[in-house]
């Protein structure tokens, strides 16, 4: 069993903040194909097309039979220890900082033998499952983990070191007027959040979630209208030190198209809040976050995005909406950029259409608050950056990455003319 | 004649013989503006951003970019706002005669009525009332309706329920009363709009609305310091900012009223 994290002491004042360090990042462009497939949790690696061999470490060819037609492909991530060791003196300031750290072999049932973390529960010569995950520099790395899991075990310091566990953590989640609000703090204060902070525009008129999330326990609701800078601004002076995970959920969202809407209204009212709100939080949130990513058990960890899934590819009964959020999917991939040397991870998850007013028209599946605040917590777990929920979301991802051009057509195709 | 009055105006402002009341809110991200339900466009908030302040965007000044409805805030109506306006002459706030925004204005106080009741209503009765006691309302006057609305902030200034806002206004045949048989001017309030919260519900629905500019007449609304006008024998400022064709203005309303040394 792993020992149970503690909730931290309060933060000792006289003590300067330790400076993120990060692990290596660099990679060979083959390798970056197991950190795109960790950004979204799979275990993959690269099968020649021609003779079926697995590759390990990723590489250009084929080490088989020289062929360079290799792709990513999804394996079986069970395996067993052949070696492993504990690291108690090293160079590299990050892993220095970290000291013991267990690393080990693994021949994986698919064939290859790979080097990867350890987790600490497990036993010599045992029976493992790897994971594929994002270290803090945002690279594929992979660990083995105890094959019947063990007791505490996402607490296990290395483990914690990859992903953005909200366990013990401060969350502000910034609009407590979207109906998935409830389900999402009660989600994230289940796996253990210290403290939920929950943004409220505009308090002169009801809010109908309000009660319910007022009966919460550590739950805290501030004023925040990510539309007025100045408002974001305050909020981030006032509690963007010990904001671990932002999770922005403010969202507006009106049906109708270029044609349809005659007018640019709602799609401003779009980008104010889900284009240039998601700006304004990042310049006012991040900086601080940024700094505090190494600051102990509640350190500063991940960024969340809430977008639609037709962020990838435009929805026309919903096209104004979709344009607004593919300017804000561009943005978050800047963002990655600027917070990556910082190992502040932005994770975004996408969804299908979702169960409220503005679908009542779309026909189901459509995602309930309590199954997307279970995506933004597993992802969280997994410390993921990209993550689908619902089979609309999941399917459209599959064919965006098929092919975005036929799914292009797919989407804007009209009915049959007269 | 006129001369010499304009020169004794000046000095009386500046000895406090007349002295000038704001009856404004400050512009505010925060200060409410009407709700309409959300499948219709809705009225923008005021909203600051920082263009640059003395820093690396321009070294040696600050300045803002400003956005808002025509109708966020204190704020003027023209008749071009309602349907009942649009084919009026003149109907715009930068076609208005410069000298309709500079008047005499008298100030019904309804504020003991509005603390008893949300719903408060002003009524032909109520100003026939109101005149036994201080006099006809002259032709061509603003006519104020005092609530005390003003001094409300958050959710009490709205006043939102699950059937929408209630806060006072006129009734049909009050703001019919003040058109018809005085023509006055115009009406302001201290609520978010010259119709009552609950206007939707009367017929024709917002009757302020309706029935002042179908008649070429203004409004007025969240308006501030009603508390310290006199009920007659003020003047009021009220010029809307020159948009072209625009249906209404922010704009910061003076009122001159008697001072101390008078």
């Amino acid at each position: 069993m792993t020992t149970p994290l503690t909730p931290p002491p309060k933060k000792n004042p006289q003590k300067r903040t330790i400076a993120p360090t990060r692990p290596s990042e660099a990679r060979s462009r083959a390798a970056m194909g197991l950190s795109a497939a960790a950004a979204e949790g799979r275990f993959a690696l690269q099968r020649c097309a021609e003779c079926d061999t697995l590759q390990y470490p990723p590489r250009d060819v084929c080490s088989a039979c020289l062929s360079p037609d290799l792709s990513w492909k999804d394996i079986s991530p069970e395996g067993e220890i052949l070696a492993e060791t504990t690291i108690h003196a090293v160079s590299k300031l990050y892993f220095r900082e970290r000291v013991p750290w267990r690393i080990g072999t693994v021949q994986l049932d698919a064939g290859p033998v790979v080097i990867c973390h350890l987790h600490g529960d497990c036993e010599r010569n045992s029976r493992v499952t790897l994971i594929n995950r994002l270290d803090r520099s945002g690279q594929g790395v992979l660990m083995a983990l105890p094959k019947e899991g063990s007791l505490n075990m996402e607490d296990d310091p290395q483990l914690r070191a990859m992903t953005s566990d909200p366990k013990h953590r401060r969350i502000l989640i910034t609009d407590a007027r979207n109906t998935n609000t409830p389900a999402l703090a009660r989600s994230l204060l289940d796996a253990g959040a210290a403290t939920v902070f929950i943004g409220e525009a505009e308090n002169w008129r009801p809010n109908p979630m309000r009660d319910e999330l007022n009966k919460m326990a550590n739950v805290h609701i501030f004023p925040l209208d990510v539309t007025d800078t100045s408002s974001v601004q305050e909020l981030a002076a006032e509690i963007g030190g010990k904001t671990d995970i932002m999770i922005n959920n403010a969202s507006f969202i009106r049906p109708g198209g270029v044609l349809a809407r005659g007018d640019t209204g709602f799609a401003r009212d779009e980008i104010e809040v889900n284009y240039l709100g998601l700006m304004r939080l990042a310049q006012a949130f991040g900086p601080g976050m940024c700094s505090r990513t190494a600051d102990g058990v509640n350190s500063a960890v991940a960024w969340v995005n809430i977008f639609s899934v037709y962020a990838l590819s435009n929805d026309p009964e919903f096209g104004c909406f979709s344009a607004s959020n593919a300017a804000a999917r561009s943005l978050s991939q800047n963002m990655r950029a600027d917070f990556r040397s910082s190992g502040l991870r932005v994770m975004n998850v996408y969804t299908g259409p979702t169960d409220d007013d503005w679908h009542q028209l779309v026909p189901p599946p459509k995602v309930a608050p309590i199954a997307l605040a279970r995506s933004v917590v597993q992802g969280l777990k997994d410390g993921l950056e990209e993550t689908y929920c619902g089979d609309v979301a999941k399917d459209l991802y599959q064919r965006f990455q098929n092919n975005p051009n036929v799914l292009e057509r797919e989407l804007t195709q009209g009915g049959d003319g007269p | 004649m006129s001369q010499q009055l304009l020169a004794d105006f000046a000095a009386q402002i500046v000895s406090g013989d007349i002295r000038v009341v704001d009856l404004t809110h400050t512009l505010d991200p925060d200060f409410p503006v009407i709700i309409l339900p959300p499948e219709f466009g809705q009225c923008a908030r005021f909203r600051m951003e920082e263009i640059s302040a003395y820093d690396h965007r321009g070294p040696a000044w600050k300045w803002n970019n400003i956005s808002m409805s025509e109708h966020t805030g204190t704020h003027f109506d023209a008749p071009s706002h309602w349907v009942s306006g649009r084919d009026l002459p003149n109907n715009s706030v930068d076609s208005i005669p410069p000298e309709n925004f500079i008047g005499a204005v008298v100030v019904i106080d309804c504020s003991e009525g509005t603390a008893a009741n949300d719903d408060y209503e002003l009524t032909p009765e109520i100003i026939q009332e109101w005149e036994a006691i201080h006099g006809k309302i002259p032709k061509g006057s603003w006519v104020l309706m005092r609530t005390d609305w003003s001094k409300r902030s958050g959710a009490e200034y709205l006043n939102m329920k699950d059937d929408g806002p209630h806060s006072p206004g006129p009734t049909p045949d009050g703001i019919r009363f003040l058109i018809d048989q005085r023509d006055i001017r115009g009406f302001g309030t201290e609520c978010v709009g010259t119709d009552a919260g609950q206007g939707a519900n009367h017929t024709p629905p917002y009757p302020a609305h309706f029935f002042l500019h179908g008649a070429g007449k203004y409004g007025l609304q969240c308006l501030a310091n009603l508390d310290q006008l006199p009920s007659t024998g003020a003047v009021l400022f009220a010029a809307p900012l020159k948009i072209k064709n625009g249906t209404g203005s922010p704009l910061r309303i003076l009122a001159m009223v008697p001072g101390d040394n008078s």
